[in-house]
């Protein structure tokens, strides 16, 4: 493959742009220009995005970020079938198998495909695509990959676990207390939303997509609704930008909060536990009384934001500011000097740059690997080209560098709500207090947009009718491409120390699970 | 961290006092005292958390009722890890079909007597996930359900006055209908 090949240029000799979708271009491929994106994949670091099918389509995000290049790539397969991309990126593998059950699509080539969500119990098979299927009597059973060699054993968990956790089920290979490999079957809390989507109108669809994963439901609720302002050319009201923005990074600095005390409390460090989530409970308070919801579900709609932020809430968030900031220095103090928890977080679940390149792993996971990738700055998206942050990046791809990453990210947040803050209390929006502006009934259009939640970017992309009501909506979580690292990272390790990188990378189960 | 450890005890406790116990889980759990047996629950009570397919924010929510704001603990209430050491399964989520046997399976797996609380709009079956070709809908439609904790989520706060109505109750546990 010849290095001089722009995504770009790929993109121009494979098919031509798909109007109205915006803002990337979407490039309609044939079987051959497919196949050729694939081949060009392998012989570059371009990332693959997100993958997803349709009835008799599949479509594919793919980014050359240093050239920021960004678009989606269709293959229209009558025959329902298309090349699979797994090969080159093994992130694409359970987007595959997804997009196989749901839609009856096959992926030719797919270096796993086995099933994923569908366990046989939804009373129909391939709910998605334009015939689907009667259930199947005897479903097959899920083969498990195959161990060889002498004195292993198996720890299976799950799908309830100990904690107050979500669902999925793992299962530990270990030799004595050493893991030699994990393997995840997740897939439990699948509830169909992209079929719920399908037909939904916009403001039901938003309130879906703030409920793909409750933890992140700004981020994604950013995404869902920038989606359909690309698709359908609505502007947003600077003062909705910006409040969109401060909510985000409230939600970015409550998780961390909240998972740094879990990354203590699972090596036994309960204090810490306690003092976080004292912390976290202060934000929640706090959006609680400023915008009306602890998590401040279904405050970001498309169009712009449900609630204003008033000048007695922007002064709270200043002084809580400063008292996260100089709370959690003390307490990231304690945690760097305490022996007996650095021990249990140094070296612990490593991930190499080169493993969180090649899922495209990103948030937390990736920059701790040292993969310099945030949505915020590439492509970026607005109020955030107006404000000054870094992003911080570790390399050393451990928990305790994924703890870091999270402690910096709260500092860089915490400089970001005041920023914002300030931006409220001097009334600076000339005079404009609109808070959203009007979604046009009867036209349609294609969108796409990611949002930077604290786990990575959210992806949402949209196809509105004509009659205002969402044909086709896929959104896409971080945790699709950070799982299967979370696999890789307990290699090695013992399995005590499982919960440790679990934590530290808090994967969502729903927002995967769809 | 000593001298932080001072600071927190001589700053004064941040837990806030509890809540009365919630008026509509009072007239939900009193609906049923015609079939009353007197089971007094006793002073503490054992939860067992079961998502059945929520978006986890009501798992944030319950995990914050643990924090030193809320302290659950003081009420004579805690989690525990095992479906075998709970008295009460706390399930969230419209019962996501894939979740449905392991729903059961942990609920049937605690000794009797035991009791269920629905947490959310989902699992009390108005949540949004209601109708697709993967949920069953509520949580009541797999197992029986004695109180019903309704919000999208729930606040902690709702949760604890939810709870304590069930704790000062002397409800039996609801019947498993015949299926």
């Amino acid at each position: 493959m010849s290095e001089t090949t722009s995504l770009s240029s790929l993109l121009d000799q494979i098919g031509k742009p798909v109007e109205g979708h915006r803002p990337w271009p979407r490039i309609a491929a044939d079987r051959k220009g497919w196949s050729s994106l694939i081949a060009a994949m392998a012989g570059n670091d371009w990332t693959l995005l997100g993958l997803w099918g349709e009835p008799k389509a599949v479509h594919v995000a793919v980014a050359d970020v240093p050239a920021a290049t960004y678009a989606v790539v269709s293959l229209d397969c009558p025959e329902r079938s298309f090349p699979s991309f797994s090969a080159v990126r093994p992130g694409a593998i359970r987007l595959e198998r997804t997009a196989q059950e749901l839609f009856g699509l096959t992926a030719e080539g797919l270096t796993d495909p086995r099933p994923w969500l569908d366990y046989g119990w939804w009373g129909v098979r391939q709910p998605l695509a334009e015939t689907p299927l009667e259930p199947d009597p005897n479903p097959p059973r899920y083969e498990f990959l195959p161990i060889d060699g002498e004195g292993w054993h198996q720890v299976p968990v799950g799908p309830v676990h100990a904690g107050i956790i979500e669902p999925g089920h793992f299962r530990f290979t270990c030799n004595g207390e050493t893991v030699i490999r994990l393997e995840e079957r997740l897939g439990w809390v699948h509830k169909g939303v992209d079929s719920l989507l399908k037909g939904a109108t916009i403001e039901n669809a938003a309130k879906l997509a703030a409920r793909l994963s409750g933890d992140a439901t700004v981020a994604n609720s950013i995404a869902f609704a920038r989606a359909v302002e690309a698709a359908l050319g609505i502007e947003v009201p600077p003062r909705a930008v910006w409040l969109r923005a401060m909510m985000g990074e409230l939600e970015r600095i409550a998780n961390h909060l909240g998972d740094i005390g879990s990354v203590c409390n699972d090596a036994a460090f309960a204090f810490m536990l306690a003092e976080f989530h004292g912390l976290r409970e202060l934000v929640a308070q706090a959006n609680w009384d400023s915008f009306g919801h602890r998590l401040m579900m279904d405050r970001v709609i498309p169009g712009g934001t449900l609630v204003d932020l008033s000048i007695g809430a922007a002064t709270r968030y200043d002084e809580l500011a400063k008292t996260l900031r100089s709370r959690v220095a003390g307490l990231v103090h304690i945690y760097d000097t305490k022996p007996s928890m650095l021990d249990r977080t140094v070296t612990t679940g490593t991930v190499s740059l080169e493993l969180v390149n090649s899922f495209a792993a990103s948030g937390h996971v990736g920059r701790a690997s040292g993969r310099d990738f945030d949505s915020r700055k590439t492509p970026g998206y607005p109020p955030y080209d107006q404000l000054e942050f870094r992003v911080p990046v570790f390399q050393d791809g451990d928990v305790n560098a994924r703890v870091w990453v999270r402690i910096r990210e709260i500092e860089e947040s915490l400089k970001l709500v005041e920023q914002i803050v300030s931006k409220f209390l001097e009334k600076d929006f000339a005079g404009d207090d609109r808070l959203v502006s009007e979604v046009p009934a009867g036209v349609g259009g294609e969108g796409i947009a990611m949002a930077e939640a604290f786990r990575g970017e959210y992806l949402a992309w949209v196809r509105i009718g004509a009659d205002g009501l969402i044909q086709r909506c896929h959104l896409r979580d971080p945790s699709w491409f950070q799982w299967p690292v979370l696999e890789a990272s307990i290699e090695g390790n013992i399995v005590a120390d499982f919960p440790l990188c679990n934590k530290s990378f808090n994967c969502s189960y729903t927002g995967a699970d769809l | 961290m000593l001298k932080h450890l001072l600071k927190n005890v001589a700053g004064g406790p941040v837990t806030i006092q509890g809540p009365a116990a919630s008026t509509e889980a009072v007239e939900e759990l009193a609906a049923r005292l015609q079939k009353l047996t007197h089971t007094r629950l006793g002073k503490g009570l054992v939860f067992r958390e079961i998502d059945a397919g929520s978006c986890n924010g009501c798992e944030l929510e319950i995990h914050a009722l643990n924090n030193i704001v809320y302290d659950l603990e003081r009420f004579g209430f805690r989690f525990a890890a095992s479906p075998r050491h709970a008295d009460v399964m706390m399930v969230t989520g419209p019962v996501a079909k894939n979740m449905k046997e392991a729903l059961f399976r942990t609920w049937d797996a605690a000794p009797n007597p035991k009791w269920v609380v629905a947490v959310g709009d989902c699992a009390c079956g108005t949540g949004v996930f209601a109708g697709s070709y993967a949920c069953v809908g509520k949580v009541a439609d797999v197992v029986p359900v004695d109180l019903h904790i309704k919000g999208c989520p729930p606040r902690p706060i709702d949760l604890l006055a939810g709870l304590i109505a069930l704790i000062e109750s002397t409800v039996a546990p609801a019947e498993k209908k015949a299926s």
